[in-house]
Order: C-alpha cells, then sequence, then structure tokens
C-alpha cells in the first residue's frame, strides 16, 4: 500500500464487491424477516426473497463488469475471470433455491436460516474469485465453507444428515489450518500476502523452498476442498448425509470457487512445482473417484465418487500450459456446475420425505413412472460421461487437447481410460430407470414449477455449452491475459 | 431458389424427424393418433428424401447438395451435409424403411406408445446424419446418436432377455468407437480441421506430419469401428442377441440401416483416407469377409429360430459387401453398394414377415410351424417373394449386387471368387429350407389352422419392399448410374496406385 493511499473506501471500490453486498444485504433480510413470519408462509416467501438476492446478485455482476479494475487498497480485483466465476455462482445459487422450495416443503425443515446460509456461502465463493490477496482468500474460504458445513447438517432430525455436517466441519477446519499455514510460508518466503507482489517476487530471484512447502501446503487445502484424491475421503460420507439441493450446491459452486482460487496460485502466481503436484493428484483423483464410483447402489454416495472423478478430470487442465489450460479449466467448472446441480434436481425431487428414494433399486423403472423426469436425468448422466452436443463433451475435450498441447500424454491416456470406466456407472442408472420394472407402480408426485424452473435452466445450460461452447470458451480465454502477465 | 432449396433438403430430411419427434413429446397420450402422426412425418421425410435421387446430377462425381457453415470455431468444426451417388441411396433407404416400420409397429406396440415413436424418429434422425455428415466431428456425434435411441429400443420394447442384448450391443459398439474417436482427433491434432474433403486432401498431398507412422493404426482404429458395426466375423456375437430380442420395427432398421453404417464407414473413411493401408490389409479383410459369408450361413442353417436364422444370414449377406469392397474394383464397389440397398430391402421385408408372424404366435421357433401356406395364403406368397429375393433369383434385387461382388473378387484373386460364391448356394439351402419347413408339409399344431392372413395394413408395409425389389432387379441401372461415379472417384487413388507400379 503506497503512503499517500486514500484512507477511505471510494464508490469504485464498493462497486468491485457490489454481488457480495447485494447477497449479504439480501441473506440479513432473510434472517431478520424469519422469526417475525408465520412458519407455514415463510417457507415460500423466504424463498422467493433470496432468489430474488440471487438474481439481483446476477444483475450486480453484470453491472459491475463494465467498471474492471482493483479495489479496496488492490485486494479485490474485478475482470473477465471473477466475472465469470461470479455468473457461475450466482447461477448455481439462483437454481439451488429454486430445486429447494418443494425439498423444504417435503422435508418439513424450517427455511428461514438455510436460505440465508446459501446466500451467505455464496458471498464466500464469489469473493474468492475476485480476491487477489491470500488473507482475504482465506477469509472467503472460511465464509463459504461455515456456511456449507452447517447446511450439510439441515436435516435435523436425521442422524446421517448431523453425521455428515461434523465430518465436514472437523476435517474442513483442518484443511482450511493447512492453506493458512501455507499462506503463512509464502509471506515468509516472498514477504508479501498480495498475489502481484508474490508473483513478482518469485519471477525475480531464485525460488526459495519456503515457496515450494507454501503451494503444497496450499494445495492441500484447496484439494481438501474441491474433492481431489487423496483428500477425498470425507465427500461419499458428507454427500450421502447432507440435504440433496445442498449436495448439488456444495459439489458445484464453492468447488467452482476454490477452482478459481486455484487458477490463480497455480498459474498467476506460477506456482513452483505446479505440474508435478498436479499430475500425481489429478491421476489419483480420476481413478480412484471412478473405481470408487463403479460400486456404489446409494445414487448421491455414486455422484459423490463421480465428482471426485470430475474434479480429477478439471484439475489435469491446471497442469497444462496457461493458454489453453485456464479456459478449459473455465469451461470444465461452467459445464459441470450445469450438470450436477441438473442431476441433484432431479435426486431431491425424487427423493421424497425423509429422502428415502436415493438408492439405484429405487430408479428401476422411473422411465416409466416419471419419462419426463428420467428423460432429463438421462441427458446429464449423457453429459457426465461426455457424450458430444453436452457440454461434457467440450468440457473434456477442452482439457484434454489442452494436456495434450502441453505434452501430457501419460495423464491424457489416464484420462481417457478413465472416461471410459465412468460410462459404464453412468449408464447402470440409465437402464435400471429405463429397463427395470418399476417396484412400485404409482406415478411420482408432479414437478412442481420451481422445480421445473431449475431443471429446465440446467437443461439449456448444458445443451448450450454442448451446442455453442464458442462464445463461453472465448470470454474465458480473456482472462488467460489477465492471470497470465 | 432451386440452389437454396438443394443445399437445405439434406437438413431437412435428416431434422424433420427429429422435429416430429419433439412435437410427439407435447402430443397428448392418445395412441392413435400418435402412430398416425408419426407416420405422416416418417412419410413426408420419405417424400422430401426423393428429391435428392431426382435432382442428382447423375453424371457429376464428388458430393452434391452441400452445405458447409462454421458451427463452431474452437474446435474448428463445421456444419457440412452433402452426399454423393451412394450415401444419398442409404439417406433414401432409410427414409424408406421408417414408415413401413411404423406401420409394422402398429398394434404390437401397445404400452408407452409415444416413447416407441418417438425413439423411432430420434434413430430416424441420427440414422440419415450418419450418411449426409461431411465433417468427421459430426458423422461421430450421429454415430454414437443411433446406440441410445436403438439400445432404449431393444431394451425397452424386447423380449425376454432385452436388458443382456441391449446392454450388450451398447457396449460393443460403443467401445469400438472409442478407437474411432482417438482416430479422428489425432487427424485433427495434426491437420485443424474436422472437414472430410480438407483431411483428404492433405493427406493426398502428404501435407499431414507424421503420417506413414501413424496410418496402420488410424485404419485399424476406423475399421476397428466399423467392423463391430457390420458385424464383421469374429466381432459379430453381439447381433444375434439384438435380433432376437429387438422389436420388429427395431430389427428392420438394425438390419436394414445400422449394420450399413459400418460398411459405408469403410467405403468412405478406410478407403478414402487411407488407400494404402487399405491395399495393404485387404487380404486378410477379405478371409475374414469369406468367413463371415460361409460361417454366417452355416450356422443360419441349423438355427431353429427364425429370426436368429435371418439375423446371421445378415452376416454372409453383408461379407459380401465386405468382399466387394475390399476388391478394389468397379465392380466389387458398386455391387457392395447395391447389396447394401437390396440387403435393406429384402431383410428388412423379411424381419417384418417374422415379426407379423410373431404378433400371431409369440413365437419364433421354426418347428412351431408348418404348412402355414393352406391358411395363410397371402402371407405365404409375400414370404416367398422375399425369399427369393434374398436368395439372388435373377430379375430380383439380390441377384445384381452378389453378382457384381463376386466379379470384382474373381477379378481380385479367383479363389475369393470361388468361396464367396458359395455363400449363394448356402443362402438358398437355409432359406429355402426354411421356407420349407414353415409353410409346406401338414399343419402339425391346430392353432396353426385358423391364423388370421394378413391384414391390410401388413399389406401395405409389405408391398413396398416387394415392388422395390422387383424394381432394382429389373432395372439396377436406375440405381448403378447414380453410384457408378462416386464408386471411380473413390477407386481413383488405387487406379493411381496401380499405375504407378506398372509406370515403374
Amino acid at each position: 500500500m503506497n503512503a499517500g493511499a486514500q484512507i477511505i473506501p471510494q464508490a469504485a471500490d464498493y462497486i468491485r464487491i457490489l454481488p457480495e453486498i447485494v447477497l449479504s444485504i439480501f441473506g440479513m433480510i432473510v434472517m431478520l424477516l424469519d422469526p417475525l413470519m408465520d412458519e407455514r408462509r415463510s417457507q415460500r416467501t423466504l424463498g422467493t426473497i433470496a432468489l430474488v438476492g440471487a438474481l439481483a446478485a446476477l444483475a450486480a455482476t453484470l453491472f459491475q463488469a463494465q467498471y474492471p479494475g482493483l479495489g479496496f487498497w488492490n485486494m479485490v480485483q474485478v475482470d473477465a475471470f471473477s466475472i465469470f466465476f461470479h455468473f457461475l455462482v450466482a447461477a448455481v445459487t439462483a437454481v439451488v433455491i429454486l430445486t429447494s422450495y418443494e425439498y423444504m416443503e417435503v422435508q418439513e425443515i424450517r427455511a428461514g436460516e438455510y436460505y440465508a446460509l446459501i446466500l451467505f456461502g455464496a458471498v464466500g465463493m464469489s469473493l474468492m474469485s475476485s480476491a487477489v490477496e491470500l488473507v482475504l482468500i482465506f477469509i472467503a474460504l472460511e465464509i463459504s465453507s461455515i456456511s456449507t458445513y452447517i447446511l450439510a447438517g439441515f436435516r435435523r432430525r436425521a442422524a446421517i444428515s448431523s453425521e455428515s455436517s461434523v465430518k465436514y466441519f472437523l476435517l474442513g477446519s483442518f484443511a482450511t489450518a493447512f492453506f493458512l499455514y501455507g499462506v503463512a510460508l509464502m509471506f515468509g518466503a516472498t514477504g508479501s500476502t498480495s498475489i502481484t507482489v508474490i508473483s513478482d517476487a518469485l519471477r525475480s530471484g531464485p525460488i526459495p523452498l519456503l515457496a515450494y512447502a507454501g503451494v503444497a501446503l496450499m494445495f492441500v487445502g484447496l484439494g481438501f476442498k474441491v474433492a481431489a484424491a487423496p483428500f477425498h475421503v470425507w465427500t461419499p460420507d458428507v454427500y450421502e448425509g447432507a440435504p440433496a439441493p445442498v449436495v448439488g450446491f456444495m459439489s458445484t459452486a464453492p468447488k467452482a470457487a476454490v477452482f478459481a482460487v486455484l487458477l490463480r496460485i497455480m498459474f498467476e502466481i506460477r506456482a513452483p512445482g505446479r505440474i508435478g503436484l498436479i499430475w500425481v493428484v489429478a491421476a489419483l483423483s480420476m481413478t480412484l473417484g471412478n473405481i470408487g464410483a463403479l460400486v456404489q447402489d446409494n445414487i448421491k454416495r455414486l455422484l459423490a465418487y463421480s465428482s471426485i472423478a470430475h474434479a480429477g478430470y478439471l484439475l489435469v487442465a491446471l497442469a497444462a500450459l496457461p493458454d489453453n489450460g485456464i479456459p478449459a479449466a473455465m469451461f470444465y467448472t461452467a459445464s459441470y456446475a450445469a450438470m450436477n446441480v441438473g442431476a441433484f434436481a432431479v435426486v431431491s425431487h425424487f427423493a421424497g420425505a425423509g429422502e428415502r428414494r436415493v438408492t439405484l433399486e429405487d430408479y428401476s423403472g422411473l422411465g416409466r413412472r416419471s419419462p419426463l423426469l428420467a428423460a432429463t436425468l438421462t441427458i446429464f448422466l449423457l453429459s457426465l460421461i461426455g457424450i458430444p452436443i453436452t457440454g461434457g463433451f467440450f468440457a473434456k475435450f477442452y482439457v484434454f487437447s489442452a494436456a495434450l498441447q502441453a505434452n501430457l500424454v501419460g495423464l491424457v491416456i489416464i484420462g481417457v481410460l478413465n472416461s471410459a470406466v465412468a460410462a459404464y456407472y453412468y449408464l447402470r442408472i440409465i437402464i435400471v430407470m429405463y429397463m427395470r420394472e418399476p417396484r412400485e407402480e404409482a406415478p411420482v408426485s408432479a414437478i412442481p414449477a420451481g422445480l421445473g424452473a431449475a431443471l429446465a435452466i440446467s437443461l439449456v445450460a448444458t445443451i448450450y455449452l454442448g451446442v455453442l461452447p464458442g462464445r463461453v470458451l472465448e470470454y474465458a480465454a480473456r482472462s488467460v491475459g489477465e492471470l497470465v502477465r | 431458389m432451386i440452389t437454396a432449396l438443394d443445399s437445405s433438403m439434406l437438413t431437412l430430411v435428416t431434422f424433420i424427424p427429429l422435429a416430429g419427434a419433439i412435437l410427439l413429446l407435447l402430443f397428448p397420450r392418445r395412441d392413435r393418433d400418435i402412430r398416425v402422426f408419426a407416420l405422416v412425418v416418417s412419410l413426408l421425410d420419405f417424400v422430401l428424401s426423393l428429391h435428392l435421387p431426382v435432382h442428382l446430377q447423375r453424371a457429376l462425381p464428388g458430393f452434391q447438395f452441400e452445405l458447409d457453415k462454421r458451427w463452431i470455431s474452437n474446435p474448428n468444426i463445421h456444419y457440412h451435409m452433402g452426399v454423393d451417388g451412394i450415401s444419398m441411396w442409404l439417406v433414401v433407404l432409410t427414409t424408406f424403411l421408417t414408415p413401413l416400420c411404423v406401420l409394422i409397429s402398429w398394434k404390437s406396440i401397445h404400452e408407452r406408445v409415444k416413447e416407441f415413436f418417438i425413439l423411432l424418429l430420434v434413430l430416424e434422425t441420427a440414422l440419415t446424419g450418419v450418411f449426409v455428415s461431411l465433417d468427421l466431428f459430426l458423422f461421430y456425434f450421429f454415430w454414437e446418436a443411433t446406440l441410445i435411441p436403438m439400445a432404449l429400443l431393444i431394451g425397452i420394447y424386447g423380449h425376454e432377455r432385452r436388458v443382456y442384448a441391449a446392454v450388450k450391443f451398447f457396449l460393443y459398439t460403443m467401445i469400438a468407437s472409442v478407437f474411432m474417436l482417438a482416430g479422428i482427433l489425432w487427424l485433427y491434432a495434426k491437420t485443424g480441421t474436422f472437414d472430410f474433403v480438407a483431411i483428404q486432401t492433405a493427406i493426398r498431398n502428404g501435407q499431414v506430419g507424421n503420417f506413414a507412422a501413424a496410418a496402420p493404426w488410424l485404419f485399424l482404429g476406423f475399421f476397428v469401428a466399423f467392423a463391430v458395426k457390420v458385424p464383421l466375423f469374429p466381432f459379430h456375437t453381439w447381433l444375434p442377441d439384438a435380433h432376437v430380442e429387438a422389436p420388429t420395427a427395431g430389427s428392420v432398421l438394425l438390419a436394414g440401416v445400422l449394420l450399413k453404417m459400418g460398411t459405408y464407414g469403410m467405403l468412405r473413411f478406410n478407403l478414402g483416407l487411407f488407400p494404402e493401408q487399405s491395399r495393404s490389409n485387404a487380404p486378410w479383410i477379405m478371409v475374414l469377409a469369406l468367413i463371415g459369408i460361409i460361417y454366417g450361413a452355416l450356422v443360419a442353417m441349423v438355427q431353429p429360430n427364425m429370426k436368429k436364422l435371418i439375423a446371421y444370414s445378415s452376416i454372409s449377406h453383408l461379407g459380401f459387401v465386405v468382399l466387394g469392397i475390399f476388391s478394389f474394383t468397379q465392380a466389387g464397389l458398386a455391387g457392395a453398394t447395391f447389396v447394401m440397398l437390396a440387403h435393406g430391402v429384402s431383410t428388412g421385408a423379411l424381419f417384418m414377415l417374422a415379426g407379423i408372424l410373431f404378433e400371431r404366435r409369440h413365437t419364433y421357433e421354426i418347428a412351431e410351424f408348418g404348412g402355414l401356406a393352406t391358411s395363410m395364403p397371402v402371407y405365404a406368397t409375400f414370404f416367398s417373394f422375399i425369399v427369393l429375393a434374398s436368395v439372388g433369383l435373377p430379375l430380383l434385387n439380390g441377384f445384381v449386387g452378389e453378382f457384381l461382388v463376386l466379379s470384382g473378387a474373381f477379378r481380385a484373386r479367383a479363389i475369393y471368387g470361388v468361396l464367396g460364391a458359395t455363400g449363394v448356394i448356402w443362402s438358398a439351402c437355409y432359406l429355402l429350407w426354411m421356407y420349407q419347413r414353415v409353410f409346406f408339409g401338414k399343419i402339425t399344431q391346430t392353432v396353426n389352422q385358423s391364423l388370421p392372413d394378413l391384414s391390410a395394413r401388413e399389406r401395405w408395409a409389405l408391398w413396398p419392399t416387394a415392388v422395390v425389389a422387383l424394381i432394382m432387379g429389373v432395372a439396377p441401372l436406375l440405381w448403378l448410374n447414380a453410384i457408378d461415379p462416386s464408386v471411380q472417384t473413390a477407386l481413383a487413388p488405387f487406379t493411381l496406385m496401380v499405375s504407378n507400379v506398372v509406370g515403374q
């Protein structure tokens, strides 16, 4: 900070964090209104306020996009990169809220804090992608994590949900401690916590050993958050216990935000030892995730293992060259968010009261009982496999071709083999849905409007990214110049 | 105006069934309306597709009705469609068989009718797309897209072991096509384009780096994907299962069109992109084709199940196609194309006939029948006509193609022709023997005495195949004069190679 720098934040500074402000305000409104309202009626009203908040954050992001630059004494930065992730987080938040309407009613969960926590979580995630200072990143990470710890335990009557919450909390705090320790070592190595300063310091002279340790420790902390192997052990248990819409949320939005941080650390700082570190973790995540998923009978656990594998594919892009690695990773986060949020929306609707229907067996004959729901889930699963004209195909295509251009042939071969294995367990779900006799004949309850909208948005996004991936990829490619100076 | 219509024709023909499927989604579940609508859509598509043979410039080689628009810039994917004399007929074959499939499924599908016709129409779009795509990415997409509706048709509407058959079908063809995808991506990485014509030109001009070392592997990658689809011995084991379990319409399209995707792929991509490797690999491929012809026929002979018999006869007939393609002669290639079309018509009809019998008796066991000629005379007449067409009686469609293929094979190597020719004898044996057991003799089972003969709807489904089988046999030039120029283009690099050898 310069000696003569302004002490009082200017209007421009506030614009740089406008979406975060909007989300916080709406979160607080929800919290304040909650105790004043009748419990029965509060569900929908509070949900709608939260939805408006998420949409307002989307609008704020679009507004903010016209004023790129640094703010708050070079701690936050608005650029195409941050806008991309802000947009993604706000959109996912909106879709998750739409999914939650029905879910909260069916599960008879009091909704007030739930919606507030989702908004507060979104504040942390948004901030993660625009923060360019490690301590602020740490704070944002904590805001996002603490919200998700609580959200994971929101099915209070289910012991498994509390277990999920406690497990996530204990292991998660442990992991953030790693991250903080890494930040401290980085500060020791370079004398700063600002990403630009660190980047310059590392480039100007010989790289101190401490910096390697710092990167490795930060990577451990962040690797835990994105559920990359070998830091993934918590994932299946937490995903199994947490409420289904929350799983849809925490497997996409915070992950996208943490990947934003990882991209900054890996490419903007030019983290030493990047390729070796990521090579091992990506290969492990893809392999362990897919092998684990093969034997799952609970659909939430299956998708948990699949999310580990997808974190692995995504990490492959981080080992590539920045020119095509960064856009590939960003495209992957977007298309993964679209398809996974959609898949979990189907899961949360079908689960029913007390999440009774979550095993693969329960899905038998879904194609007959609810053709629409089954067809939608099929498209998301095909996208997760990576079949053309879905977002999942181009996501994998960009990642693997970026890795090939960086000569990571071994990693690509592991990745391609893994995608072939993965096809098997996703197809298993499709086969069960269409080709098994249903256990109960009754049609599934009709799709309510909110969920219908959520499904439609995810579906359109998944197909759009698969049919016209160009514009999103071009926008993501703008970040290359911003991150790599 | 004419050109605008011409260039959008393929798009229309490809996507009208899909549009129909989407409209069907919104339909109320009134089964009759759904059937009628599906019939109208598929008939409309057939009529439109007739624009292609009518307006094709027959003398011109190369692709026509082309449309080439940039679709995605990174990766460089074009929406590039076009047909030549070969692929055009396959498109027409697809659109010709689909309305018949609708007719034949009129009564036999009575549960989840809406989904059935949606899948059928989606399948038609995917199949047509395979034949008209000139961008390798687009081709691969349609190629994979055929899998899903077909697997669902088998897995949902099939018989007892349907799930096993559907999964086997899916896994076999999907795993095989991964090798093709690898080949496509390699070509893209080296040339920066998915465009078939551009890649072909680049390869011919030697502009593809490291091509000589990679070409044998690329050839194999493409070949495996196609060979499984054909299916060439020893990759054929999925086919009998899929056929026996599939509903009639599924079998008709599977045998009629899906298998031709494999032989079309060999013709277009293996020969088109890797002529030298095709030449050097031809001996063992022709041996496999001959094994397929003879083995398929022998196994067909001993089948107690009528549908399985027809399935194995497909393996035998498709062996002819592969034999013709890898003979690299004008007659062989033109004959192979003609066999594809003829087999599509007559085997499609055979499966429809088997399905008609199944609707009445719920079995395909040949031993269950006997003496049907007395109780179902019209049915027996149709059956005999199609069987004769299928065994290659002169003046019917089977004869022309097989004759051309065999003359091509003789020219390539006499022993190939001799062995291939035995296939004609075998097919007469198993089909006529089956016909004898089903229709002649005494009626052994009392149920068979009172089987109703063909209904008007069933006759409507069968007449077109019989008529086309006759015209194809009497006037094959209507087809061949469009096929020949394209075959000449496909063979151009081979004649060049020969003259190079001679010139040295």
